[in-house]
């Protein structure tokens, strides 16, 4: 692997080596802090759903670990290095907004640019059209259940279909960790094809780190979910708690009905038992959780993870 | 028709529009999938303060004015990195500027003054020959580079994020689009004028766009509107079956074309030919 891991110097890569570390992690656009001492820990093979309210700073988040924002303080270590260096492993689906619709190129050639990166420079070639390319940016048009699509022009698909051909995108480079930003953001209501089924499919080989404002993709198969709101709290075994939702939407009285709407939707997750009902006192706007499981040793409790 | 092709000038006048078609192809296609429109028009306008600073200094033009929108261009393409939501109003004010610059100085320069006219209309019919030789090596320069780049340009144009995520080099592929829109422009303006520039750089690339499946086949199907291309467009689409796109592309070159190869509509030559032997 040409990825450097600067920061463990005895053991380039031992299996219990997190894939993300994230200490005291500090962000701000301007005097506005976005992420204020996040910490975060990611093994490997772990299913993370990072969740908040739009602004909370989860894109940011994910810029972050990607490198492409640097960290006012604290640190960033992807595969025990910076994150640029670890770059080549991860697969990263951005929110679908940012490609150009009416860009000519067919569904085929948008999933083998996924091979890009390979090489650093301006120049050469990333990838060519040789057929054992093409047969794995078929195979990744499977997985995402767009087989045939692939003479298509993307501009001709719909926009779940666009999602999907850009996680397969992501796929082609056969990452270790996977990146995605809001994946449901464009699900087609009509499609046959059950995103968060095919999340639960991912991950074996993969790392996977899915950010959503959407509270419905905690229903997936995951092994943790994180709340990002300004600060993190990370729950380990999924399982959503008042104090999260109150990170989503706030503090409010159970007469209320957003707060009629929070009880009913925490009966609807596995709730941990740890969970304690906080009188809904302050309406707090940016909550900071008033409880324990928010700071630093919420990562390095004891992990009880399946696979 | 046929006559006038004895002509040693209209031979030349044949051979500028056919290498500047190639530049029109590259560059144009580069220009309208990077939705750089508006700063190849101000690259193409700030062009003109090269030209007063080689009138002033006796500097030779072609030169000069591609330094000086080359620099300019790279100021703009910062702009549009760093502050992407004022890069309209920055690429606005280097078009005014670069204009007022170059009329200031070609105004301050005593005896003959250049005729903004040819600016605006170019002077096909007087290019000289060192001139083609010129822009036949900036056009092979353009193909190399793009040859050599496409697959970065085409990541980078397609999904910019996507790519920096990938760690590829987005902003020097950034800079060098920009930068070779301010050659190819510079390039341009001598033969076929500013105001054709901006018709050439966008129809064209518009319309090869709409029956194209990929971007090398808009820079084929499109090496501009001199060129006898019609086998190469026809492939692209009877692959889809759709044969009025065919026409409407030829219709599309034809549209664009008047001015290369029937000189008496630019105004230009008939100026020209009053005077001249």
């Amino acid at each position: 692997m040409p990825a450097s891991a600067p920061a463990t110097p005895g053991a380039p890569h031992t299996p219990h080596e997190p894939v993300i570390a994230v200490r005291g992690l500090c962000f701000a656009y301007g005097d506005d802090p976005v992420l204020d001492h996040v910490d975060l820990t990611v093994e490997r093979g772990e299913f993370l759903a990072v969740l908040g309210p739009n602004g909370g700073g989860k894109t940011t988040l994910l810029k972050l670990l990607l490198g492409l924002l640097a960290p006012r303080s604290g640190s960033v270590e992807v595969f025990g290095g910076p994150p640029r260096a670890a770059l080549p492993r991860i697969g990263y689906v951005p929110q679908y907004s940012t490609a150009r619709l009416d860009f000519p190129v067919t569904v085929l050639d948008v999933v083998l640019m996924g091979l890009a990166g390979t090489r650093r420079g301006l120049f050469g070639r990333h990838w060519s059209r040789d057929a054992a390319s093409v047969d794995r940016a078929r195979e990744a048009l499977d997985q995402v259940g767009l087989s045939g699509m692939e003479r298509r022009m993307v501009g001709e698909l719909s926009g779940g279909q666009r999602q999907r051909a850009v996680v397969a995108r992501a796929l082609m480079a056969q990452p270790e960790l996977l990146l995605l930003d809001e994946p449901t953001a464009s699900i087609d209501p009509q499609g046959s094809f059950c995103f968060f089924e095919f999340l639960g499919t991912l991950r074996g080989p993969h790392t996977l780190v899915v950010v959503s404002h959407d509270l419905s993709i905690a229903t997936s198969t995951f092994s943790n979910v994180a709340f990002v709101n300004r600060t993190l709290v990370h729950s380990r075994g999924a399982g959503l708690t008042p104090d999260m939702l109150a990170m989503l939407y706030g503090h409010h009285e159970k007469t209320c009905p957003m707060g009629a709407f929070i009880s009913s939707v925490s009966g609807l997750f596995p709730v941990l038992p740890r969970m304690n009902d906080l009188p809904p006192s302050s309406a707090a706007t940016p909550p900071v959780p008033p409880d324990p499981p928010a700071h630093p040793d919420a990562s390095t409790r004891p992990v009880a993870k399946d696979a | 028709m046929l006559h006038a092709l004895s002509y040693d000038f209209m031979q030349q006048a044949l051979a500028a529009s056919l290498l500047a078609s190639i530049a029109c192809g590259v560059i144009g296609t580069l220009v309208v999938v990077n939705r750089l429109v508006f700063l190849a028009g101000g690259v193409s306008h700030a062009a003109y303060g090269g030209v007063g600073l080689a009138f002033h200094y006796g500097w030779p033009v072609l030169p000069s004015a591609i330094g000086f929108s080359v620099a300019s261009s790279m100021l703009m393409a910062g702009v549009a990195l760093k502050r992407p939501e004022k890069a309209d109003t920055a690429i606005g004010v280097l078009w005014a500027a670069g204009m007022a610059f170059g009329i200031i100085l070609i105004d301050l320069t005593p005896g003959y003054k250049a005729d903004l006219m040819s600016f605006l209309f170019g002077s096909i019919l007087a290019v000289p020959v060192t001139d083609l030789y010129l822009m036949a090596a900036l056009d092979a320069a353009l193909l190399a580079v793009v040859a050599l780049c496409h697959q970065t340009l085409l990541v980078t144009s397609f999904d910019r994020e996507f790519a920096e995520a990938r760690g590829l080099p987005v902003r020097t592929a950034h800079y060098l689009v920009v930068g070779m829109t301010a050659v190819g422009v510079v390039m341009l303006i001598r033969v076929v004028g500013l105001v054709l520039v901006m018709a050439l750089l966008t129809i064209p690339p518009f319309i090869a766009a709409r029956s194209a499946r990929s971007l090398p086949s808009i820079l084929r199907g499109r090496a501009g509107p001199g060129l006898p291309l019609g086998r190469d467009l026809g492939r692209g689409h009877h692959r889809r079956g759709l044969g009025r796109v065919h026409g409407r592309v030829r219709r599309g070159r034809a549209a664009a074309s008047p001015w290369q190869i029937r000189p008496e509509l630019n105004p230009w030559f008939r100026e020209h030919r009053g005077t001249s032997p």
